[in-house]
């Protein structure tokens, strides 16, 4: 008799009814949203705070740049033909940020080493660099012109390079390409990594309470150990993705909402940072629509859809038939600790290792042997699908990751078998492996 | 009488420990069969092979002639020792759900589910969660739950424990009833009057081993000691009483009576019957209570484990 929808059902509607479930999906979306809010927030009340510094300059060449100007909530105040010691006591009577002090050197560059900044607290480290790229700049400005270099003549011959990539079969790629295919494939790696740790807990939580209620051995004299691990397996999965689900329609629906009443505010600050950061102006300079054309047409998108629903389910699978497993052969959740380590680890290394490796050198050894064990090669082969891997390693992959999975739950409902109807003892690796004899 | 149940043999290790050993009951179409045997014996090792459970290392069952399959968990309805539910599930919800993996139809095991419910009114607990019930209530939906599919083997697992005694006898009615309908009935309880008061066959376990086995009647007869209890009265009961001694083998019996009697048991000497000791005792004064010593089930429990021991 195959009970397996039946069992699908039940797990369904459980995991789906329950109230902390139902909370959960709601409030998830909103929390995240919250704090994102928040935190950015937070540091926009800090970096709009006004602040005044005040520069002497004993050299008188420098000063220039800081007149008139005023950049970043930050106000200049020139001070002239006073010491450095009086400077210092009127900046902190008037409680000011700080004192830039410019000491007098003959040489340019003996003026760039005795460059001090005095202040109460320590300041903030974007501050200084961004004082430091201006005063750089300037003195830079200043020794071209004590060596007779036309500044014109040297801005003109600055030169920016953005290497274009292409294999031999003609694929074109770029930096900005191999970025966004690595970011897809550590997105994909991550997701299936809360996927296992979130409902794998939640298929061991449900075997667990099975053998707590004792309602286990009714069940088990009415179904096989391996349909109901199945339909626990694919019961609780169900439920993940409806609520993965409505998390992605909820957050979707907050993220709009949100940034039509912060919607201004979202866009200056993305432009502030994007100034900050310097090193991002040659990727402006590359048209928005462009790249997304670009990365679009590199990517191998039919494999990588293919090969993400074909490795997530086999992974998920994979790890949240050990977690049954543990769930059978422990007394309640306190116990689940020694068994987590082993199941935790092997994720964790395809998540670090892989993103490393792959970054390095996608096709390298460490990164082609991780993408076919079965315990990481879900995450790893993601991540290396996007730069384009031969079909047949992804075959062989796969074939190994079913295998395996088709041993684990072979192994789990072995364990099921017996470790659900023990109780009241805390069981060991060794334990577990004499129950695979029975 | 064929036989509903057969287990030929069975062994079952687990790792070194032998938890049976070559047992075999014969469980009678139609009886109340007692599988009785102390704590650790073995008996739920048992159980749970004929619910297939877990399966035996040597040995055979058969359940109405035919080798034990998957498909004949419909013909048996367990209830064990440790019961259990689905706590945060409502009770008409589970109960469906449980009717439905013992392959009834949901329309079927509606229709069944409102007739128990009826009788043992307990309506009015459809919607609500197993959480919200006492042990007590929660056993009878468990109870319910079992026989649902009207299986051809019922077992049940210490039955009573945990019932008032009016819902105790609530059960027993039930159980009774079932049998009488041509259920077969196991029974593995530790209370010795209700195997009394219920079996006609009995089996015991002892050490993993199968010590004792037959007609509750037949197995009576098996341990009864041709002892009388006997209340006599006459002039002088202790002149009586060392007469009595000098030519039986006599003990102190105690039960209630009006008369001032002379209260003993006495054993037949080998040969004579009870009639010949009617006769004797009739002459030697006014006979007011003679009945013979029938062995409790809980007298032979106790025996033959010590025996065993």
């Amino acid at each position: 008799m195959n009970h397996l929808p039946l069992i699908i059902k039940r797990e369904y509607l459980t995991k789906v009814r329950n109230k902390s479930f139902i909370i959960m999906t709601f409030l998830s979306p909103l929390i995240m949203i919250g704090l994102g809010t928040l935190i950015f927030y937070l540091t926009q009340l800090n970096s709009s705070k006004e602040r005044t510094i005040s520069i002497l300059d004993e050299t008188g060449k420098v000063a220039s740049i800081f007149t008139n100007s005023e950049d970043s909530n930050t106000k200049y105040n020139i001070l002239t033909g006073i010491t450095l010691e009086e400077a210092k006591k009127l900046v902190e009577a008037k409680e000011e940020y700080g004192l830039l002090h410019i000491a007098p050197q003959a040489d340019i560059k003996d003026i760039s080493t005795h460059i001090k900044f005095f202040s109460e607290d320590s300041p903030s480290v974007t501050f200084i660099s961004r004082l430091e790229r201006k005063l750089g700049k300037k003195l830079t400005d200043e020794a071209f012109l004590n060596n007779g270099v036309d500044i014109a003549l040297v801005n003109d011959s600055k030169m920016d390079v953005t290497i274009m990539q292409e294999s031999f079969t003609g694929e074109r790629s770029s930096k900005y390409v191999n970025y966004s295919k690595l970011g897809f494939g550590l997105a994909a790696g991550y997701l299936l990594f809360m996927f296992i740790i979130i409902y794998g807990n939640m298929i061991m939580r449900s075997v667990i309470e099975e053998k707590t209620n004792r309602i286990i051995e009714v069940i088990i004299s009415s179904v096989k150990p391996v349909q109901l691990l199945m339909g626990k397996i694919i019961g609780t999965s169900l439920a993940g993705v409806t609520q993965f689900i409505m998390w992605v329609i909820l957050g979707g629906i907050a993220i709009v909402v949100f940034s039509a009443i912060f919607g201004v505010d979202l866009m200056a600050a993305q432009a502030q940072v994007m100034e900050q950061q310097g090193t991002l102006q040659q990727a402006s300079e590359l048209s928005a629509e462009v790249k997304i054309a670009e990365i679009f047409q590199s990517l191998p998108l039919g494999n990588l859809v293919v090969a993400f629903f074909i490795f997530f389910i086999g992974g998920y699978l994979l790890y949240s038939s050990l977690y049954a497993a543990i769930g059978a052969a422990v007394d309640n959740e306190t116990d689940t600790q020694q068994f987590m380590m082993p199941i935790i680890m092997p994720l964790v290394l395809a998540v670090y290792v892989g993103g490393f490796t792959v970054l390095e050198d996608p096709h390298g050894v460490v990164a082609t042997v991780f993408s076919y064990i079965p315990f990481t090669s879900p995450v790893v082969m993601l991540m290396r699908i996007p730069f384009g891997v031969p079909i047949w390693q992804q075959l062989l992959s796969v074939a190994i990751l079913y295998i395996t999975f088709t041993g684990t739950v072979w192994f789990a409902s072995k364990i099921y078998r017996v470790g659900i109807l023990m109780y009241g003892k805390k069981p060991s690796y060794k334990e577990i492996f004499k129950w695979l004899k029975y | 009488m064929s036989s509903i149940l057969q287990a030929k043999d069975v062994i079952k290790k687990y790792g070194d420990y032998t938890a049976l050993n070559k047992v075999s009951i014969d469980v009678p179409k139609g009886s109340i069969f007692g599988l009785l045997g102390p704590n650790g014996a073995g008996k739920t090792s048992l159980i749970r092979i004929i619910n297939q459970i877990t399966a035996p290392d040597a040995g055979e069952v058969l359940l109405d002639g035919e080798a034990l399959q998957q498909f004949h968990i419909k013909d048996i309805g367990y209830m064990p020792e440790e019961r259990g539910l689905y706590k945060s599930m409502k009770v008409g919800e589970q109960a469906l759900y449980l009717a439905q993996l013992k392959g009834l139809s949901k329309s079927e095991a509606k229709m069944r589910l409102q007739y128990w419910f009826e009788k043992f009114e307990i309506t009015d607990w459809w919607n609500k969660k197993i959480q919200e019930l006492s042990k007590g209530m929660a056993q009878k939906i468990q109870f319910v739950v079992t026989v649902l599919h009207q299986p051809k083997l019922l077992i049940f697992d210490e039955p009573f424990s945990g019932f008032d005694p009016i819902n105790a006898n609530i059960i027993k009615d039930e159980i009774l009833q079932l049998r009488d309908e041509g259920a077969t009935v196991i029974f593995s309880t530790h209370r010795m009057e209700s195997v009394e008061e219920m079996c006609d066959h009995i089996a015991l376990i002892h050490k993993s081993n199968k010590v004792l086995d037959g007609k509750l009647i037949d197995v009576k007869r098996q341990y009864k000691s041709n002892t009388y209890q006997v209340g006599i009265a006459s002039a002088d009961n202790s002149t009586l009483r060392q007469t009595l001694n000098d030519k039986f083998e006599l003990s102190d019996a105690n039960f209630k009576s009006i008369d001032d009697d002379l209260k003993v048991n006495i054993k037949l000497k080998n040969g004579d019957t009870s009639n010949d000791l009617l006769s004797y005792l009739t002459s030697k004064g006014n006979v007011n209570h003679f009945v013979e010593v029938i062995p409790s089930v809980n007298d032979i429990f106790i025996q033959t484990v010590e025996n065993n021991n």
